[in-house]
């Protein structure tokens, strides 16, 4: 027996607007406020401050300069021909950690533009190397942290909505997160996904980075919304608009909707940011972008803004900022030397995994292709297998 | 008059060219108007034919796909692009559910005349969803035409009659020889009809089938195989000119088909059994594959693996004639 009072489950709707002139619901009268922690002058209000010991606040620095590091080298190695390509994530560092230090060992992470949360789950530079070189074991390190990186953009948000139902069936003590950026939000997967954590109140934290950008796209033309946060309200989901330059608002904006979503209420967060770098290493964003409004956000930048905030503290001088830069540089180093140290793999590797248990007709393939390579090694002049890159 | 030109400016060339004569022509997709396309091959439409008629649209395939079909019901003539042909699987919906029956539903009162283009294949070292070959796949939906271009010139004329088509055409462009290849195209109109396969090289010993970017390195296999094959590209998947294969084969008895996409329910697999249908009792001996795995396209380290290359296209020439 239902426990409704009445069978009938919709009632017509009942008129209160007292007919006259149609009224409309428009993003107009939306207020959406944008959660900041630290202004861009450096000043903040002490109460705001998030509840982190000194050492949760150094950590956040070096995290920051961690993630700008890995970009420069990455770049830097991807010009040298050491990697196929790379998608920098300078100029979104507050972003990408703020969000990723609220997360816990068993939560699941999903990401687009979001690297270094690998590394704060476990996982190595050498694995992110590997990843960007196109080769398998990348992603393999990455699952086993429950973490992966959706190159079919938008694509990851139904999975992460069934990551979600599954914690929800098991009761967990975890969330499921989406990392996604403004193109994503266009993208159909996008909204089915956000829609099935609304629906049946899942689990599910959606962070996207609104980094101003879809390659050429500006955001403005991504969408007819004013913001990428309200649209979260169409799924009956909360949102948070946090300035994505200040990483205690983000990480203050995360924490908070981290905990919510553990009791079942997605949250959705815009984190307003910008991509300082080329879309990848293959882009040329002179074609769409003018110097003068790069300029505008290099002055913005999230690392010089903490670290104002930390001379406020007085915990600038706990910071070695060199000692800093100098331990990722050499951790860089060995990742690297580590993953050159990769060797070729034989070509039964492309039929691993396609199935737990290789159909007849697919071990027939590799063994043809095995005989083949060995009997004909001017293969090898139209093969170049290329584990560095 | 031709000019020297590669494939992606062949694709540029046709765009201009169709944009200039039918004002109904209107291009749209991913990056391609502000920055002219991540491989440039709208580069410059922008500027000359304006914010109405090249348009960059947000981060939807679906919208993409499915929004050209009903301007093209409306009356339009547009040309969408993906931009790369690992992204068009959300829109396989909008093109088997609306684009590929919009006539037939409609009992030809509505019809739905638009090209979808996108680079496809192997060969760029780019990410995951960068490689995959998926014509039998599309080429399996009724309705829709697929078509392949291997050369500069077939590129231009067969994206013009995909343009001037009255029915929706999957354009499969094939980024590995982008530009790779520079060759003779004409200037102004050139159209090359969908539907028809061309012979590249005249020959007795066997028939060798290939499209896309498998053309260079099938007759690259020829050469070095010394045999003298009669070389077909397919160049339109769908629908497919088996004539132009069968006569070949009678002529022949021996067929050797290369494709870079999966082994199983590849367009191979119709191409054999066309030639079953229409010439079994002219072979002498099996029809040959040359393919790609049946598995995923390898990331870019190993990527080279997975490409049918010419030793193993000349394998298939020598099984092909070994009976
Ligand atoms: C479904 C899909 N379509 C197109 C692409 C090609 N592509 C790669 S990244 C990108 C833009 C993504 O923009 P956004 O979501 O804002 O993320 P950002 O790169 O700015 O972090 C596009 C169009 C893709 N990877 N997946
Ligand atoms: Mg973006």
């Amino acid at each position: 027996m239902s426990d409704r009072e009445s069978d009938i489950r919709a009632s017509p709707a009942v008129g209160d607007d007292g007919g006259g002139e149609v009224r409309y619901l428009s993003q107009r009268n939306l207020e959406v406020p944008t959660h900041q922690i630290v202004s861009p002058d450096g000043s903040y209000d002490e109460g705001a401050i998030p509840d982190l010991d000194d050492e949760e606040l150094c950590d956040l620095y070096r995290w920051m300069v961690t993630d700008r590091v890995f970009s420069r080298r990455m770049v830097n190695i991807q010009r040298r021909g050491e990697l196929g390509t790379f998608g920098s994530t300078r100029g979104q560092e507050a972003s990408i950690i703020g969000s990723a230090f609220t997360l816990q060992p068993q939560d699941w992470l999903y990401v687009g533009r979001a690297w270094t949360p690998m590394f704060m789950r476990g996982a190595s530079m050498r694995d992110m190397i590997l990843f960007w070189r196109g080769i398998e074991e990348g992603q393999q390190a990455f699952a086993r942290q429950n973490s992966q990186i959706a190159i079919s953009i938008g694509s990851h948000l139904p999975l992460v909505a069934g990551i979600a139902w599954g914690m929800q069936l098991d009761d967990a003590d975890a969330v499921s997160t989406a990392y996604l950026g403004d193109g994503a939000t266009s993208t159909g997967a996008a909204h089915e996904g956000i829609n099935l954590a609304g629906s049946l109140g899942l689990p599910a934290l959606f962070f996207c980075q609104n980094n101003q950008y879809a390659i050429s796209m500006p955001f403005e033309q991504q969408s007819g919304a004013n913001t990428i946060a309200q649209k979260a309200l169409a799924y009956g989901i909360d949102a948070i608009r946090v300035d994505g330059q200040d990483v205690l608002a983000v990480y203050d904006a995360v924490q908070s909707a981290r905990e919510r979503v553990k009791n079942g209420d997605p949250v959705f967060v815009e984190s307003v940011t910008y991509r300082l770098d080329a879309h990848t290493t293959s882009d040329d964003p002179t074609r769409y972008r003018d110097d003068e409004e790069v300029q505008q956000w290099e002055e913005n930048d999230p690392i010089e803004r903490y670290r104002t905030f930390l001379k406020s503290e007085g915990l600038w001088s706990d910071i070695d900022h060199d000692a800093i830069v100098e331990d990722i540089e050499a951790e860089f180093d060995e990742a690297l030397a580590a993953a050159n140290e990769f060797e070729e793999r034989g070509v039964a590797e492309m039929f691993a995994y396609v199935y737990d248990d290789l159909p007849p007709e697919l071990a027939r393939q590799l063994d043809e292709f095995e005989e083949l390579l060995e009997r004909r090694p001017e293969m090898y002049d139209y093969i170049e297998q290329r584990p560095k890159g | 008059m031709t000019m020297q030109a590669t494939i992606v400016q062949a694709v540029n060339d046709a765009l201009h060219t169709e944009m200039e004569r039918d004002d109904r022509v209107v291009v749209f997709g991913e990056d391609v108007a502000e920055s002219g396309g991540v491989f440039r091959a709208t580069d410059e439409l922008l500027e000359e034919f304006g914010t109405d008629r090249v348009v960059d649209t947000p981060l939807s395939e679906i919208a993409i796909v499915g929004g050209a079909a009903g301007m093209a019901m409306y009356g339009y003539r547009p040309v969408a692009e993906i931009q790369f042909s690992g992204f068009l699987p959300p829109a396989f919906d909008q093109l088997v559910t609306n684009a590929s029956r919009i006539r037939w539903r409609t009992r030809g009162e509505l019809s739905a005349p638009m090209v979808v283009r996108m680079p496809y294949g192997a060969g760029v070292r780019a990410l995951e969803h960068h490689s995959e070959s998926l014509e039998g796949a599309y080429g399996h939906i009724p309705g829709l035409k697929v078509a392949v271009p291997s050369t500069p010139a077939d590129t231009k004329g067969l994206l013009t009659a995909a343009i001037r088509d009255p029915d929706p055409v999957l354009f499969m462009e094939p980024k590995r020889i982008y530009r790779s290849i520079r060759d003779e195209v004409p200037e102004g109109e050139h159209e090359v009809p969908l539907g028809e396969a061309a012979v590249r090289r005249e020959g007795s010993e066997l028939t060798v089938v290939a499209w896309g970017a498998m053309m260079p390195a099938t007759l690259e296999a020829v050469e070095q195989s010394g045999v003298d094959a009669e070389v077909i590209d397919l160049r339109t998947i769908s629908p497919m000119d088996a004539e132009t294969i069968v006569e070949s084969v009678k002529k022949t008895g021996r067929c050797c088909v290369v494709h870079e996409g999966p082994r199983t329910l590849g367009v191979g697999s119709e191409i054999i059994a066309r030639i079953n249908d229409e010439a079994l009792m002219y072979l002498e001996a099996p029809v040959e594959r040359v393919t790609g795995f049946d598995t995923p396209v390898p990331l870019l380290s190993m990527e080279d693996f997975y490409f049918p290359h010419p030793p193993r296209i000349v394998e298939g020439i020598e099984r092909a004639l070994s009976v």
